[in-house]
């Protein structure tokens, strides 16, 4: 599905959700509900070069490209990291390269999950951050190729 | 008349906890309930001012220097060494060698012991609950020798195939690399048989003590290991000092690991001689401060009476146990007979990580995933578990919160 929100629009979007939030358990509440709404990615996707391995969780990470915009599907087996793909993958998929490897993601510290992005939890939401990048990196490039020839 | 209570007179719980400042920490606006204590136990105000002190008072480098500071230093660098080997009753104090830590020690052995001693076709004996600091220096050695690496099985509840360890010794096999405690699982391993039987078969024995050393009584010239490895930091000492005990006889025959200061006797461009035991294995300027101040941690062990920590620690083990396994879908990983103070455990349907974030936003500290024991997870077929593990400051008040908080957190996520 296209986005038509820019990645400010959602990130807003999702900080404002957050701000009705007041408590760490309604926070979190919240995070393991979009966790289990993110359908589950097909098993044909949960093949080992779509995996992003931490520490301790498994997450799935496949990409489409097509119409100048890169797509994302993601999974995980641990819920809290699932909602905060989910919420990654609501913000970044369905953008164009360029916009996808220029954004900040600075919501995620908007919405207190900070501690997240550390080294330890080195399931990291950094690592996918940085694999979400990396596609549009590639993506790019293929592009720019295919335009020369 | 009086109840004897299993409580020692001489051990307090409350005076033990204002020993140790981090208690008092807030996380999460809580106060911080520590159950983390297999990978790391905090520090007495004792240490924390033993490492002060020597930076502030006698900081120098020791052995060579010949003015007060470096006396003093060296005298309580030295002292620690005695200490060390009396904790663990080893013959004689050349026969410890500090090291960083138990992993730094394991890799000791396999590089010099390993390297003079094993050949293709050799076997090194391991167990499927080993560390992947018990493994993987062996792995490199079988590589690189050509020799086999052979795993006693583990069973269901946890303990080692002591039927099938025995099928696996023969004339082959040169060394048994065996952990005293299962950090994943808190199994208490009978190595005194491990170590009875591979000496029939003429093979060398290593223990890995990062876990036991500071719940068990250990005397390595009783055990009759060959190696016994522990951590500092795990017993109530600093990081990045550890000790690595040899047989004296064993230590004297290995070649040398690193060079440097310190390791010699005499250096020409010609050749080089090594200097005597331990320093034959401490080259460099070793890590003086931790070490120093790893004796006030022995020293405070022993003045608290392993015993009587013991005592409490039991404790602490049965009713957790007893308090956990009541909790709906929770399963306890490691139901061996002897166990140290350490719970492990799943839950149904629910990842052990999503477990640990919920539990450390009320405050509470517990290990989540594999405790890098990817293979023993494989074996019980799951992801890694959550691992509550206890010292001589939690109390039962502590693992309250622990059940209560896990009752929250099994409902945020259902």
């Amino acid at each position: 599905m296209e986005n038509i929100k820019s990645i400010k629009e959602t990130e807003e979007e999702i900080i404002e959700a957050f701000s009705y939030l007041e408590t760490w358990e309604e926070k979190y509440e919240y995070i393991i509900e979009l966790g289990k709404k993110l359908p589950p990615l097909d098993e044909e996707y949960k093949v080992e070069e779509n995996i992003i391995k931490g520490c301790q969780s498994t997450v799935w990470l496949a990409s489409d490209y097509y119409d100048g915009k890169v797509y994302f599907k993601a999974d995980s087996d641990a819920m809290i990291v699932k909602g905060l793909v989910s919420m990654l993958i609501a913000v970044l998929s369905g953008h164009t390269p360029d916009e996808i490897i220029n954004s900040k993601i600075d919501f995620i510290r908007e919405i207190g999950m900070m501690t997240h992005l550390a080294q330890t939890r080195s399931n990291g939401l950094l690592s996918m951050i940085k694999q979400i990048k990396n596609y549009a990196l590639v993506y790019k490039s293929i592009e720019t190729v295919e335009k020369t020839i | 008349m009086t109840t004897l209570t299993a409580r020692s007179p001489f051990f307090d719980v409350n005076i033990t906890r204002e020993l140790f400042p981090i208690l008092n920490r807030e996380v999460n606006n809580k106060l911080l309930v520590y159950l983390d204590n297999a990978a790391t136990s905090q520090k007495p105000q004792s240490v924390i001012d033993a490492l002060t002190n020597y930076y502030s008072n006698y900081n120098s480098n020791i052995h060579r220097g010949i003015h007060t500071l470096a006396e003093e230093a060296t005298a309580a660098y030295e002292a620690t060494r005695v200490t060390a080997q009396e904790f663990i009753n080893a013959a004689s104090a050349e026969e410890i060698i500090f090291t960083r830590g138990t992993t730094e020690g394991i890799n000791l052995v396999a590089y010099t012991w390993g390297r003079q001693n094993i050949y293709a076709g050799d076997e090194i004996i391991i167990s499927g609950m080993e560390h992947h600091s018990n493994i993987v220096p062996w792995q490199i050695l079988c590589e690189e020798k050509k020799a086999i690496l052979k795993v006693i099985p583990v069973t269901d509840d946890g303990e080692l195939d002591l039927d099938e360890y025995k099928n696996l010794l023969s004339s082959k096999t040169k060394l048994v690399s065996i952990v005293h405690v299962s950090n994943a699982l808190g199994t208490v391993n009978p190595v005194k048989e491990i170590i009875d039987a591979a000496h029939n078969v003429g093979a060398v024995v290593m223990v890995d003590g990062a876990q036991s050393t500071v719940h068990l009584d250990i005397d390595v010239q009783k055990m009759n290991c060959d190696f016994f490895a522990f951590s500092g930091h795990k017993v109530y000492g600093p990081t990045g000092i550890g000790v690595l005990y040899g047989k004296k006889e064993i230590l004297e025959s290995m070649p040398v690991f690193m060079g440097g200061g310190e390791m010699i006797k005499e250096v020409t461009f010609a050749k080089t001689t090594y200097n005597d035991l331990p320093y034959k294995y401490e080259a460099g300027t070793p890590n003086i401060a931790d070490t120093i101040a790893l004796r006030t941690a022995l020293d405070f062990i022993t003045e608290t009476g392993k015993i009587f920590v013991r005592k409490h620690e039991n404790e602490l083990l049965e009713y957790a146990t007893e308090q956990l396994e009541a909790i709906p879908g929770l399963k306890i990983i490691g139901k061996a007979k002897e166990k140290v103070s350490l719970v492990s455990f799943v839950i149904k349907n629910i990842h052990p990580q999503d477990i640990g974030v919920l539990l450390d936003n009320q405050g509470i500290a517990v290990r989540t995933g594999h405790h890098c024991t990817q293979p023993l997870m494989a074996h019980f077929g799951i992801p890694g578990t959550v691992r509550a593990s206890f010292a001589m400051y939690n109390t039962k008040e502590e693992i309250d919160r622990l059940v209560t908080g896990l009752q929250k957190a099994i409902k945020m996520l259902s």
